[in-house]
């Protein structure tokens, strides 16, 4: 056996079976995880990384192959491994009804922890979490980013020689996204523990020595950060056109043949070709006379997405048909929705608090933040499903206080989770929701059929919805909130959970749908969708941290350290800002 | 640090941890505490068995001394009361209207008859909707015309030839209070209440939380998450039971026979057995809301229905009488009555608790066996 490895994988399958389906979460997966490095597990949803990661712990048997972990069998002996290894779940395993001393008190019970080297380890750990003033509070009232670090220390009670970590930094901001990685970095090279991270962030690859991709339950690659960007060199590019809007060129770009990926990054567009060398722009788009390109420095993302998109088939994404005309000829200025003082409290509590803006019609406006800022109950007063405790909401000219139900009727919502009904079938769920909404029968007949071709769902209209991969979920999702043409669209984290694929594709449809005069409102917590916005609000605490373009917030942050913020500089600033404010205040 | 001490101070960590999540949580304490005192109450003074102050038509068309001796007997009984009609018309519409559940009717002849020797009849109308209660108003109204017949003949020096004279004695519950039966049953109940639903939910819960899977990847043995778990719950468990006996006898006046120690004993092996189905149905469930569900219909309503708790088993029919050997609390509540009502009658109290001990093993070993530090199994 090679001591060098941490963790060895050897043709390992694992298939669950839901009701008459077999999942295959892991087909034939060979993988060496070196020791003394932090491993990125990376890939889309249902990639198979949790599985992997169970399967590492010992929590699943696997169907066949073997499993090495540190040396041990993790099918013999699972206890033994169990004994080694540090692991924390998706939700950080917390009790909630503990408090911080006290979870910590647990796991170093059940690690056995010496009771005499128990105070010096707590005050390490709480120094480095920064969780040291908080010892005496419920787990539960913490946010999301100290439940986040609590869990972490509470699986280094007892420094793990291996340390398993299933996707610890989804939905926390970005401060305490950094702040983790510091403390994995920190116990690596103190302690020579071995990581193994899985992530669905495509930019944490880059802080990790190696990255294992994956996808559908296969190992598409492994290496370094740079094994997988060094071949993109020559294939990514600049391109802006002041004389057109980043949305409009990037429809264009993503349209030409060569170019595998067309995203907007801050004011520009970022384009990956299939080959070296980008397509004469000039003669690719004559009209579009002021378009600039450069070389771009290759990421992860681009090799990420260039891989996959090499995996899926080749045809290109169906042409997105928009909203019927109708709602294109609604078309007048102004505002469509004014928030003024918002509030909401739960008990003493205040989710919201003094959120005010406004949204134009056919703008798409942002609500980024953190899990916790207050984003979904925002949405939910802005969809009047939630009553408010104080403030002005008016939506398309109406007081939510006094009409909400006429103001639903012209508004659509898609909720963060998949909300339509798992065991009806896509077309029974496009009825009812076209029911639902009182469409008259030839109506219903003609959004249905709408849906059906705009989102490409004919293949799958008798395929139950509960068994679509996540990416059609979603599609079905804004479908059904799209069947009564209505004029403004609320998507609460439309694309959590989905890989970059269907992100990109997703973001596609919101834009052609703003294009053709539809206001939309888009909480999310992925920094880089920000750029997407025409504006937005950046949001912590229930507060409003600030108003703007994406280009304006950034700009704040322009610095001598930062030439080019990005969207993720820009928050962390605001939010250190405004935490020195209150320790000022404090 | 050797391995018992390891194992120790594991073992610890779980108890502590449970208990601390029970003083927590609010539901838990309902659940242990609060629970019982309303069941209690509710069973204790709410529902009753037994047929007192029940609402009686009298119709009386011809009232003279002779009849009104006769309402008078009825008018002192405690299992009536009362109402006077003119005419059986106006009784029966007040007994359509439910407001009479039995009508004594004495015809405008009825002194004359009785009088002259002859069999004097008396109309009774009784509610038979209610089956259980129409016999015991029957039964009650026979008694009382009874007592008057024997009190008017030595009234009236005559002698009544009756060849056979019944002597009642009732046995253990002399009074005849169905309180004295129901409320020993219910600590069943509420025990089963603690011990298999409240433990059930609270392990879906860790499952549902996701700690179970962080708390799986420690060096802890199954046996430690097994008996950290249920220690706690056998604490709170018989905090409810003590609960129980102490209203039981402080607050309804029910006698306790047989020994206090055989009592926890018993409770002990019964708590015992509730533990084990919790465990067992939230290993297979994973889910609060299905465990919940699971049971309330596996072991709360058996517990309340076929327990003897409040239907005696021996007048069920044959098939749900074999259906309630396995049901624990059947055996349980057949001690309770015994110790509470009868005494320490030994060869009831070793057959049932013979019959819990082997549920015992059943349940805890099979709960034992279906947890596993596995997600897949």
């Amino acid at each position: 056996m090679d001591s060098a490895a941490a963790l060895v994988f050897a043709g390992v399958s694992k298939t669950f079976h839901a009701g008459a389906r077999d999942v295959r979460a892991l087909d034939n997966i060979d993988l060496r995880i070196q020791s003394g490095l932090v491993t990125g597990l990376i890939g889309p949803d249902a990639a198979g990384k949790t599985t992997l990661m169970r399967l590492a712990a010992g929590l699943l048997m696997p169907d066949s192959g073997t499993i090495q972990v540190l040396d041990i069998d993790v099918v013999q002996d699972p206890l033994k491994v169990q004994s080694s290894v540090g692991y924390m779940p998706q939700r950080f395993g917390l009790y909630e009804d503990l408090t911080v001393q006290e979870n910590l008190d647990l796991y170093a019970d059940l690690q056995g922890v010496d009771p005499a080297q128990r105070a010096g380890r707590y005050t390490e750990l709480m120094h480095m979490t920064g969780l040291a003033p908080f010892t005496a509070r419920l787990a539960g009232r913490l946010s999301g980013g100290m439940k986040q670090k609590l869990g972490l220390a509470c699986t280094l009670i007892r420094p793990p020689r291996l340390l398993l970590l299933d996707e610890p930094t989804v939905g926390v901001d970005p401060v305490s996204r950094r702040e983790l990685w510091s403390i994995v970095y920190r116990q690596v090279r103190e302690q020579g523990m071995s990581v193994l991270l899985s992530t669905a962030y495509l930019d944490e690859a880059e802080r990790c020595d190696e990255v294992v991709l994956m996808h559908e339950g296969r190992r598409l690659g492994q290496g370094t950060p740079q094994d997988f960007s060094a071949p993109m060199r020559g294939r990514t590019f600049h391109v802006t056109a002041a004389s057109l809007g980043k949305r409009s060129l990037q429809a264009r770009l993503g349209a030409l043949p060569g170019i595998i990926d067309a995203i907007i990054e801050g004011e520009q567009v970022r384009v990956v070709t299939d080959t070296a060398g980008l397509p004469d722009l000039s003669r690719a788009l004559p009209d579009i006379d002021d378009i600039q390109s450069g070389a771009a420095d290759p990421a992860f993302e681009d090799a990420f997405i260039a891989t996959l998109k090499g995996e899926a088939d080749a045809t290109p994404p169906a042409l997105i048909t928009p909203m019927t005309p109708r709602a294109m000829t609604r078309a007048e200025a102004g505002d469509v929705i004014e928030v003024r003082n918002l509030e909401r409290r739960f008990g003493d509590f205040y989710a919201v608090r003094g959120v005010s803006f406004q949204v134009q019609r056919g703008e798409i406006f942002g609500l980024l933040g953190a899990n916790g800022a207050g984003k979904s109950t925002t949405f939910r007063m802005l969809c009047g499903l939630l009553p408010v405790s104080g403030g002005e909401v008016q939506v398309a000219g109406l007081d939510l206080r006094y009409a909400a139900a006429q103001a639903r009727a012209r508004l659509g919502y898609m909720a963060q989770r998949f909300s339509l009904y798992v065991d009806l079938t896509v077309m029974q769920n496009l009825r009812f929701f076209a029911s639902a909404y009182g469409l008259d029968r030839a109506r219903a007949r003609q959004r249905i059929n709408w849906a059906l071709q705009a989102f490409d769902l004919t293949a799958y209209a008798d395929s139950d919805s509960g068994d679509l991969p996540l990416g059609f979920k979603q599609r079905l999702a804004m479908a059904a909130a799209l069947m009564h043409e209505p004029e403004i669209l609320f998507l609460d984290e439309p694309t959590s959970g989905v890989d970059p694929l269907a992100r990109r594709e997703f973001w596609q449809r919101i834009n052609a749908l703003a294009e053709a005069g539809v206001t939309i409102l888009v909480t999310t917590h992925f920094m880089d969708e920000a750029n997407y916005c025409d504006r937005l609000v950046i949001m912590a605490e229930g507060e409003v941290l600030a108003e703007g373009t994406p280009a304006d917030m950034k700009a704040r942050f322009r610095d001598d350290t930062h030439p080019d913020p990005t969207m993720e500089d820009a928050f962390i600033g605001l939010i250190m800002a405004h935490q020195q404010d209150r320790d000022a205040v404090a | 640090m050797n391995n018992a001490a390891a194992s120790r101070m594991r073992l610890f960590g779980m108890i502590r941890k449970e208990s601390l999540q029970i003083l927590r949580d609010p539901s838990s304490i309902a659940i242990a505490f609060i629970m019982p005192v309303v069941l209690l109450l509710m069973f204790g003074y709410g529902v009753s068995l037994d047929a007192r102050h029940i609402p009686l038509a009298l119709v009386v068309e011809q009232p003279d001394s002779t009849s009104a001796s006769l309402t008078g007997a009825f008018r002192e009984s405690e299992y009536f009361e009362p109402r006077d009609f003119e005419t059986i018309e106006t009784a029966q519409q007040a007994f359509d209207l439910r407001e009479v559940f039995a009508i004594v009717w004495l015809r405008n002849d009825f002194s004359r008859q009785l009088l002259s020797g002859n069999t004097a009849p008396v109309g009774v109308i009784v509610n038979g909707v209610d089956a259980n209660q129409a016999r015991i108003a029957e039964g009650y109204i026979q008694g009382v015309w009874q007592a008057w017949l024997e009190a008017y003949m030595q009234e009236q020096g005559l002698e009544l030839h009756l060849p056979v004279q019944m002597e009642p004695r009732i046995w253990f519950n002399a009074a005849v209070r169905s309180r004295d039966f129901l409320v020993p049953g219910l600590i069943a109940v509420i025990m089963t209440l603690i011990g298999a639903m409240l433990t059930s939910m609270v392990v879906a819960r860790e499952w549902e939380r996701g700690t179970m899977e962080a708390l799986m990847v420690t060096p802890i043995r199954i046996n430690e998450m097994v008996i950290g778990k249920l220690v706690p719950y056998f604490v709170l468990g018989m905090g409810g039971m003590l609960l129980s006996v102490a209203m039981a006898i402080w607050l309804f006046g029910v006698p306790l026979r047989g020994s206090f120690w055989l009592l926890v004993v018993a409770s002990a092996l019964f708590m015992m057995v509730a533990l084990g189905m919790g465990l067992l149905i939230s290993v297979v469930a994973r889910n609060q809301f299905v465990a919940g569900q699971i049971s309330i219909v596996v072991t709360f309503l058996p517990a309340f229905i076929l327990s003897g708790f409040i239907f005696e088993i021996s007048s069920m029919p044959d098939a749900i009488q074999v259906i309630t050997h396995l049901i624990p609390a059947r055996f349980y509540v057949a001690i309770l009555q015994t110790l509470f009502l009868a005494g320490d009658i030994w060869p009831i109290i070793l057959a049932n608790s013979a019959a819990l001990l082997v549920m015992m093993v059943v349940f805890l070993g099979l709960a034992r066996r279906k947890f596993t530090k596995r997600l897949d199994a």
